[in-house]
Parts: structure tokens; C-alpha cells; sequence
């Protein structure tokens, strides 16, 4: 199994965010998805079935803990790879999100070098 | 009408009185008391109209005029003084348990049982001619009805005023002896007085109606009439000889209703809330003033109509109808005069016993420790029995008394000196309650002076007219001594008699009172009593403490000596509730002063304050104690009540603090959280930006391969996001000073029109990429404004590009509106967005409006705007606001005053 067949979702509601990290995952070589909020995010993660989530936090409608709750609760899609980046990065946030069954904490703002690093890492165990 | 038929219907119409007096008792009991309220309590005042008012008014107005209304006039001419002098003698009597006139002075002067003694035998002496004068009414109703006149010779089984004596001693102890209380009070008898003021005052209009306009054609034709008659038009006027009786008269029912045994008792001691006597103040006169309105009328209609029979005036309330047959309205002018002399003789009567058992019995028994061990065994019942024989032996006085005496006065003369005999107390009791000087010496020395002087005056010549005593004592005077003749006094002529003993009584009485009290001082005792009556309303909550007493009684000897009056089971709860109320026990061998005080004023109430103080001092061994030590223990009592005042006061002070504290504490962890809130909303509003910036940058670096329009993209949204950096840091910046009053406004006066035309042009681009049309309408010409330029456009442009953000995709459409109106200028913006909810409405201009909406899609902005906009406009002292409903648009609205102070 090849990159190709790795699918990535990003979920941001800021599209210059959006944007670049599209760019940088395509570079990779992964199958790409976005979302712009949570509810667009359910859509994919249910028929796409994506193998990493990159998730916002702060979103409108729905925010990125609970899409990370719905995705480590269904038995269906516990097996995704979630990835949280958030500006919120205090040591508190980090620990919900882990309680949550985040696979990955990363604060914003990130460097796109160990960003790419991390998911490329994650990605093979996914493999 | 038969007499078997009007006895019958009089012993109904008593029990009816009966069973109200029953029913008021068990709705006592139920804690629903049909006394407690204002109107009933000024009805029982009306017992103060008696058979004299229900017939002698009459009569008397029928021989002299309007001269009867002075024992109305001089009442409600003093009742404003009510509130002063009566609150303040409800509160003494409720605080010390207080229950006749005999007991309040005796107990004023330090609890002297002789002083007791001597009011009690004043009252018995001036009464009892007053309760004949009732037998008297109700025996010439009664025979007026049935027609079946008394013969003069008659033994007195065969006289019915003697049945009906009797029958009154009955139902007076029925009435009043029905349990021993301690307070004395009678609810029952209270209703059944005010039921019967009501029946008097019924039967009175309902015969003056008859009278005035089914005899008459109205008031006028009465006076008309009357007018032609040559004899009756001296009742028109007052004679000049008399304003100087109408002065007296007046003062001596003025005084003598303060103190009169019956009013006191309803006045009093019946009294369950103070505030009823407000209330009673007004009612009371106006119950009188009804009831005379139609005195004059029937009197001259009575001389009118029997102008040649020898018809007495007092009867002409009967005989009016009688003459012309009206059987029915007779009848229930018979039952309005019964209640008359009734309610009087009845609550006359409870009173009169409560006094002699209380200060002349008691006091002689309890002394007694032979008598002590007897009461002991019965306690209650024999006060009760002793009530019962009392009641029957004053009627029967009074039957004695209307048989040899009374009969030959009008009934408003033998009332009259009633009063004066009642007015003796007036020195000692109001002195009592104002002057702390005020001493037992004098309270006995003007009592003694006054009530002679009152026998010598008013008495004597009463004797002398019946031939007990020969004329020659009244012409000469005693042994040819012309300056001691009864009815010219040290040579004082020209009075008519009444005036004449009233002045002279009240004066010696006056005399020795003043020099009494300030010729010789105070028992210990007396300047207790003193201050507690004189600053009744500084000493009420704290009374048990301001008694002076120091001595060792026993608990068992306490309890014991309660039980005797009240019972074990009630002394025991009572002594067991007021030492829990006052943190005391119980379990110690000697009794807390406090609460032997308690017990003596307890046993007051059922045996008079004199017998109480004697009963306590017989079980304790008491010490000896001075003047000093009373105004020691006065003092104490009043500090204790200050301190007591200033801890509560402290402790509320302190608590509405802590609730300060709290409040400010709430306050202190609200602004904590929001503070919170703002900063992570800032925090999250500059890494996002920087986020962008960062990965952007990172990968124009690291792909130097790129594409040239994706770098050129990538570069320009760098730009751009450093630009919403910038502003956002300036915003916060902004606000900051704003909200902390650092920012200064820099005011100047310029043109309204460019400062809208200068905003609307500064986004104008912006519009023009959402197609949006932008139109303005102003009102009239809109001047200058003097005010800060710059701000003011901020504020716009914020609105405005809010505006833009709103507008919908298609058809976009702002409108600005302006005008100048009262100094004030308005402006609104209007789009035709999606509109704002009311609940975001409340929320737009808070500053944490984004942090708190994080459901909603985020248009781009920092959520600072209109918090920043609002802050302009309030530093402007002008005004922001919203309306909008949800699909139809927003209009802001700002009001600014042209002129800024």
C-alpha cells in the first residue's frame, strides 16, 4: 500500500490554514479531503472513511471535540487516526484532547516540517 | 303589650347576647378572633351610651335644650389626646398586667394595696347611683310598655324592678365570672356589648325616623313648628347663665370617659391591638353624633304632641310611638334602651369585681396565711365565687339605691355625679403616666381630698332634698358656718351645683396631689414603678429586667404559689416557656429575679398587682432596697436593651456586609472569567493569523520550485493575514484604553454631511465587490457637531463594513439616515442581511460576543468592533443601539449630542 491510498482529512473553518496544509499533504503524495466545520467533517468521515483526521478545535456548529468523541466512540471509526492542532495549547487543552483519544496534539502555530514529520509517521503505523 | 310577653322577649334577646358571647369565645379559643378589629373594638366604646343617652338625652333636651350634648362634646373634643394618653396606658397595663383603674393607680404608686382600696370604694361609691339610674330605665320602659304602673307602696316581691335586678345579677355573672384569667380579658363580652351598641343605635334612628318623618314632614317642620311655641323657644339656646356650666360639663365627661370603670375595662384592658385606637378615635364620635341627631327633634316633638299631659321627658321615646299605636317600633325602642342599661350594667359590674376582689378582698386574704392555706386548696374558684356574690351584692345596692334615692332625679343628674365621683381619679392616673415626681402621698391625698369634697358638694344636697338631712344644713350651712354651705362653697355662688362640686373637688385635688408629691418622697418600690409607667415606652421589651427586686425565693415556692391561682399544668408551662425564652433554668434551688418579677406580674393579672406583691414577698426573703439601687437597676436594664439594640444592629451591619463581600466577590469571579474568556479569544485571533503566516512562509521556502501564481497567492495571503494581525492587536489595544478612561477624545467642530460622506467613501471599494448599493437620506439641513472626528468615523466604518458583511450575496443594500433633532444627532445604518436574533441582540456589543458564539459561522472580524464602536459612542455621551429581527435586516442607531460637555 502506497501513500495514494492513504486518506487524509483536514478539518479547519480558517481557509488559509485549510490551504496550506492541502498543499503540503498533496506534496506527500496522500489522498486529500477538507472540511470547513464539523458537520462537513461527519460527511467525509462517513463516506470516506479517512485513515488520519488533522482537526481543528474551535470550529462553528460543530467543534473538533466532539468530532473526535464521535470518531473514538464508533466502533466503525475508532481505528482513524485523530490529530488535533489548536491555538488553544495550554497543558490542561493537551490532556482533554488526549482524554478525548486524540493520537496527537499539535499547538498552534506549528511548523510545517515537524507537521508533516508527525502525520507521515502516523500515517505508516497506519499501514 | 303583656308583660309576660315583653319578659319573655327580653330573656331571648339575652340569650341571643349570650350565645354571641359564646361564639366570640370559641372563635378565641380557634385563634379567629371576632373582636380583633377596629369596628367592633369602637363599637364596644358605645358602651359609653347608656339608658341616660338611649332616654335621658331626651328628656333633658326636652327641659333645657341642647345642654345635653356636653357629655359628648367634651369627649370628642379630648379623643385626639387618645393616642397619647391611652397608648401609652394599654401598654402599661399589657406590659405589667394591669386590669382595672383601681389596679393601674395603685400599682403606679408603688403597689400600695390602701391606695387600691380607696379607688376601688370611690368607684363602688360613684357607681352604683349610675347603675340604679339603669335598673331605673329599664323599670320605666318596662312598665311604659305594658302599661301597668309601679305603685310607690309596693313590698319588693311584688315589685318586678326587683325580678328585674335580679335577673341582671344572672346574667352579669353569666357574663363576666365565667373563668379566671390572667389578663382579664372577655372576648365574649365584648361582642355582645358591640352587638348591643348596634341595636341602640338602630332603635334610636329607627324611632327619630318615625318621628321626624312619619309625624313630621322632616327636621324643618319640627323646628318650625316648635319655633311658634313661646315655651319651647328658650330649648333653641343655651342660656347665657350656662356657658360657664357647659364649660364644666364638658370637662367632667372629658375626663370622667378616661376613667369611668367600664371604659377603661373596654378601652383597656379588652384592647388587643393599639392600632384599633386609631381607628376608634373617629369612629367612637361618629357613633356619637348619629346617635344624637335625632335627640332634639323627638324631644320637641314630644312637647308638641303631649302639650298638656304630664308625661315625663325622659319617657318620650316610648311614649312617642305608643301614642300612636306602633306596638312593633315601641317595642324595639324598649330593646335599644334594655341594651343601653344592659352593656352598661354588665361590663360595670365585671369591672367593679375585678376591682374589689383584686384590691380590697385579695389583698386583705392573701396577707393572711390561715386564708392562704384556703385559697391554696381552691385558688380560682373561690376569687370567682367571690366575684359572683360581689356582682349580686352591688345590683342589689344598686336596686336599694334607685328604690330610695334615684327615682326622684332625672336619669342625667344622678349620671352626672357619677362622673364627678370617677373624675377624682383623673390627677393620679394622668399625672402617673407624665410626671415621674409624682408620689403616693399625693396620689392619696388628692384622691381623699377630692372624693370628700365631691360626697360634701354633690352628695349631702342629694340627702338633704330626700330629707335625711334637714334643709337648714344646706341654707346655713353646718352649725350656722354660712362659708361651708355644700352648694356655695367658701362663698362660691352662681354656679349650678354640678359645676360648682366639680370645680371645687378637682381643685382640692389638684392641691394635694402637686403638694404632695413634691413635699415628700419615694419608696424604692414607688420610683421603680415611677420610671417603668412614665417611660413605659423604653422599658416594655425589657420589663422583667427593670424591676428592682433582689431577695431568695425558692423554684418549688414559686411554682407552687402559681399552681395555686392558675393550675399546675398552666403555671408550670408558663414558668417553663418564659425561662426557656430568657435563657433561665429551671433546675437551680432559687428563683432568677427575673423570674419571680415574671411570676408577681402574672398573678397581677389575676389578683391585682397589690395582693401579687404581697403573695410574692411571702414566699421570698426579700432584702431591703433603696432609691439608688432602683436607678442602678433602671439604668442597667436600659444599657443592657442599648447593648442588645447596638448587637443586633452590628450583627445585621455585619451581615449585609458579608452579602456585600459576596456580591462583590460573584462580581469579582465574573469579571475573572471573562477576563479569561477575552484572552483566549485574543490568543486564539492572533495564532490563527500566525498560523497562516508561519506554514505559508515555510512552504514558499522549502518549495523554491512552486509554481509562480500559487507563490504569488501564498505571498499575497501572507500580507493580508499580517494585515488582520495588525488590526486585531490595534483593536485590543484600543479598547483598552478606552474601557480604562486612558483615551482623551480630541473634540472640534465639523460638517455631519462630510464626517457620513467621508466614512461611506472609505469602504465604498469594498461594497463595489458585493455589488452593494449604498444610499443616503438626510433630514433637513445637518450643521456641525462639535465632537471627536476620527472616533466618530470609526464607528462608522465599523458599522458600515458590518453592514457589508450582512448584506446578502445579490442585492445589497445599505441605507444611511441622518438628522438633527433637540441637540441630538441621529444616525442609523440599515442593511438587508439575515438580521439578529433578540438574544443576540443582547450579546453584539459585549466584547466576548465571539467567544460566546462559537456555533455560529464566524464572519471574519475580531468580535471587537461594536464593543469598540459602543465605548466611542458612551465616551461621546451619546448612545448605540440595535433593532432587527431575524431575515429582515439590522438597523443600528447612534444618538449623539451635537454639543459635547
Amino acid at each position: 500500500m502506497t501513500r495514494q491510498h492513504i486518506k487524509i482529512l483536514i478539518v479547519d473553518d480558517e481557509p488559509n490554514i485549510l490551504m496550506s496544509l492541502e498543499f503540503l499533504m498533496k506534496k506527500e503524495g496522500y489522498r486529500v479531503f477538507i472540511a470547513r466545520d464539523g458537520e462537513e467533517a461527519f460527511d467525509i468521515i462517513r463516506s470516506e472513511v479517512p485513515d488520519v483526521v488533522l482537526l481543528d478545535i474551535m470550529m462553528p456548529k460543530v467543534n473538533g471535540y466532539e468530532v473526535c468523541t464521535f470518531i473514538k466512540t464508533s466502533p466503525a471509526y475508532q481505528h482513524i487516526k485523530v490529530v488535533f492542532m489548536s491555538s488553544k495549547s495550554r497543558e490542561i487543552d493537551l490532556q482533554k484532547g488526549y482524554e478525548l483519544g486524540a493520537d496527537l496534539y499539535i499547538p498552534k502555530p506549528f511548523s510545517t516540517r515537524d507537521m508533516v514529520a508527525k502525520v507521515n509517521s502516523l500515517a505508516t503505523s497506519t499501514l | 303589650m303583656s308583660s309576660l310577653w315583653i319578659i319573655t322577649l327580653s330573656l331571648i334577646y339575652l340569650l341571643v347576647l349570650f350565645g354571641i358571647a359564646n361564639w366570640a369565645e370559641r372563635r378565641a379559643v380557634a385563634h379567629r378572633s371576632l373582636v380583633n378589629n377596629p369596628y367592633v373594638y369602637a363599637l364596644s366604646l358605645a358602651v359609653y351610651c347608656t339608658a341616660w343617652t338611649f332616654y335621658g338625652s331626651v328628656g333633658r333636651a326636652a327641659e333645657s335644650g341642647p345642654d345635653f350634648l356636653s357629655v359628648y362634646i367634651g369627649p370628642t373634643f379630648l379623643i385626639p389626646l387618645w393616642w397619647v394618653i391611652f397608648r401609652k396606658i394599654i401598654r402599661i397595663c399589657k406590659v405589667q398586667r394591669i386590669t382595672s383603674i383601681a389596679d393601674f393607680i395603685s400599682a403606679r404608686y408603688g403597689k400600695n394595696r390602701t391606695l387600691g382600696g380607696i379607688v376601688t370604694l370611690v368607684c363602688l361609691l360613684g357607681i352604683v347611683p349610675y347603675i340604679s339610674i339603669q335598673l331605673k330605665a329599664i323599670t320605666m320602659s318596662f312598665s311604659i310598655l305594658s302599661e301597668h304602673q309601679p305603685l310607690a307602696t309596693q313590698s319588693f316581691w311584688s315589685d318586678q324592678s326587683f325580678y328585674i335586678a335580679l335577673a341582671l345579677i344572672v346574667f352579669t355573672i353569666l357574663f363576666g365570672t365565667r373563668k379566671l384569667e390572667a389578663n382579664e380579658r372577655h372576648e365574649g363580652l365584648v361582642a355582645a356589648i358591640a352587638f348591643e351598641s348596634l341595636i341602640k343605635l338602630f332603635t334610636f334612628i329607627a324611632v327619630g325616623l318615625f318621628v321626624t318623618f312619619g309625624l313630621f314632614n322632616g327636621f324643618t317642620d319640627i323646628f318650625s313648628r316648635a319655633a311658634k311655641v313661646p315655651d319651647l323657644q328658650k330649648l333653641f339656646v343655651l342660656p347665657q347663665q350656662q356657658t360657664g356650666s357647659w364649660f364644666w360639663h364638658c370637662l367632667l365627661a372629658a375626663i370622667a370617659i378616661l376613667f369611668l370603670p367600664r371604659q377603661f375595662q373596654l378601652t383597656v384592658v379588652e384592647n388587643i391591638n393599639e392600632n384599633h385606637l386609631r381607628k376608634a378615635q373617629w369612629l367612637f364620635p361618629l357613633y356619637l353624633l348619629i346617635i344624637n341627631i335625632f335627640v332634639l327633634p323627638i324631644a320637641l316633638s314630644g312637647k308638641l304632641i303631649f302639650e298638656n299631659d304630664t308625661i315625663p321627658s325622659d319617657t318620650y321615646l316610648l311614649a312617642l310611638p305608643l301614642h300612636f299605636k306602633q306596638q312593633g317600633l315601641a317595642f324595639l325602642t324598649y330593646l335599644g334602651g334594655f341594651s343601653a342599661a344592659t352593656s352598661m350594667i354588665i361590663v360595670e359590674c365585671t369591672a367593679l369585681t375585678v376591682m374589689f376582689t383584686n384590691n380590697l378582698l385579695m389583698p386583705v386574704l392573701v396577707g393572711r396565711p390561715s386564708w392562704q392555706k384556703r385559697l391554696g386548696s381552691s385558688g380560682g374558684s373561690f376569687v370567682l365565687n367571690a366575684r359572683r356574690l360581689f356582682i349580686g351584692g352591688i345590683i342589689l345596692l344598686a336596686y336599694l339605691y334607685y328604690k330610695n334615692v334615684s327615682d326622684k332625679y332625672s336619669l342625667v343628674s344622678v349620671g352626672m355625679v357619677s362622673f364627678a365621683a370617677v373624675a377624682q381619679f383623673a390627677p393620679a392616673a394622668l399625672g402617673g403616666i407624665f410626671w415621674k415626681k409624682a408620689n403616693l402621698v399625693g396620689a392619696m391625698g388628692g384622691i381623699l381630698a377630692g372624693s370628700t369634697v365631691w360626697l360634701y358638694t354633690l352628695i349631702i344636697p342629694s340627702m338633704v332634698s330626700n330629707g335625711f338631712i334637714s334643709t337648714d344644713f344646706l341654707t346655713y350651712g353646718p352649725a350656722h358656718v354660712s362659708w361651708l354651705r355644700p352648694e356655695a362653697l367658701f362663698g362660691l355662688e352662681g354656679m349650678d351645683n354640678l359645676s360648682h362640686g366639680v370645680f371645687w373637688s378637682l381643685f382640692f385635688n389638684l392641691i394635694f396631689y402637686v403638694c404632695g408629691s413634691l413635699h415628700f418622697g419615694q419608696s424604692a418600690l414607688e420610683h421603680n414603678q415611677a420610671a417603668l409607667f412614665v417611660d413605659i415606652f423604653k422599658y416594655d421589651t425589657s420589663y422583667e429586667r427593670s424591676v428592682a427586686w433582689r431577695g431568695k425565693a425558692l423554684i418549688t415556692d414559686i411554682v407552687t404559689l402559681m399552681s395555686k391561682f392558675f393550675g399546675k399544668p398552666r403555671a408550670e408551662r408558663a414558668l417553663t416557656l418564659y425561662a426557656r425564652r430568657n435563657k433561665l433554668s429551671l433546675q437551680t434551688k432559687y428563683a432568677d429575679p427575673m423570674l419571680v418579677n415574671y411570676a408577681e406580674k402574672m398573678l397581677s393579672g389575676a389578683i391585682g398587682a397589690a395582693s401579687a406583691r404581697i403573695v410574692v414577698a411571702s414566699v421570698a426573703k426579700e432584702e431591703r432596697i433603696t432609691v439608688d439601687e432602683v436607678i442602678d437597676i433602671l439604668k442597667t436594664s436600659q444599657e443592657l436593651k442599648t447593648v442588645n439594640e447596638e448587637l443586633t444592629r452590628k450583627s445585621r451591619e455585619l451581615e449585609a456586609l458579608t452579602h456585600q463581600l459576596k456580591e462583590a466577590n460573584d462580581k469579582l469571579r465574573v469579571s475573572e472569567q471573562q477576563k479569561d474568556d477575552f484572552l483566549a479569544t485574543v490568543t486564539h485571533e492572533i495564532r490563527t493569523p500566525l498560523t497562516s503566516i508561519r506554514a505559508l512562509s515555510e512552504i514558499i521556502h522549502d518549495n523554491p520550485d512552486m509554481e509562480l501564481a500559487q507563490q504569488q497567492h501564498f505571498l499575497n495571503t501572507i500580507i493580508k493575514e499580517s494585515d488582520r494581525l495588525t488590526r486585531l492587536v490595534n483593536q485590543v489595544l484600543d479598547l483598552e484604553r478606552y474601557e480604562t478612561g486612558r483615551y482623551q477624545l480630541s473634540k472640534e467642530v465639523f460638517s455631519i454631511q462630510s464626517l457620513i460622506s467621508e466614512s461611506i467613501n472609505s469602504i465604498e471599494q469594498l461594497a463595489k465587490e458585493k455589488e452593494i448599493i449604498i444610499k443616503t437620506s438626510y433630514d433637513g439641513s445637518l450643521g456641525n457637531i462639535y465632537s471627536d472626528y476620527d472616533r466618530l468615523m470609526q464607528v462608522l466604518i465599523n458599522l458600515l463594513s458590518n453592514a457589508i458583511k450582512f448584506c446578502p450575496a445579490q442585492n445589497g443594500l445599505i441605507e444611511v439616515g441622518a438628522k438633527v433633532e433637540n441637540g441630538i444627532l441621529l444616525i442609523s445604518v440599515k442593511d438587508n442581511g439575515t438580521g439578529i436574533s433578540p438574544e443576540q441582540q443582547a450579546l453584539i456589543f459585549d466584547k466576548f460576543y465571539q467567544a460566546e458564539s462559537k456555533r455560529t459561522r464566524k464572519v471574519k472580524g475580531s468580535g471587537l468592533g461594536l464593543a469598540i464602536s459602543k465605548k466611542i459612542i458612551e465616551l461621546c455621551e451619546g448612545d448605540i443601539q440595535v433593532q432587527s429581527s431575524l431575515g429582515k435586516g439590522a438597523v443600528f442607531t447612534l444618538q449623539i449630542p451635537t454639543r459635547v460637555s
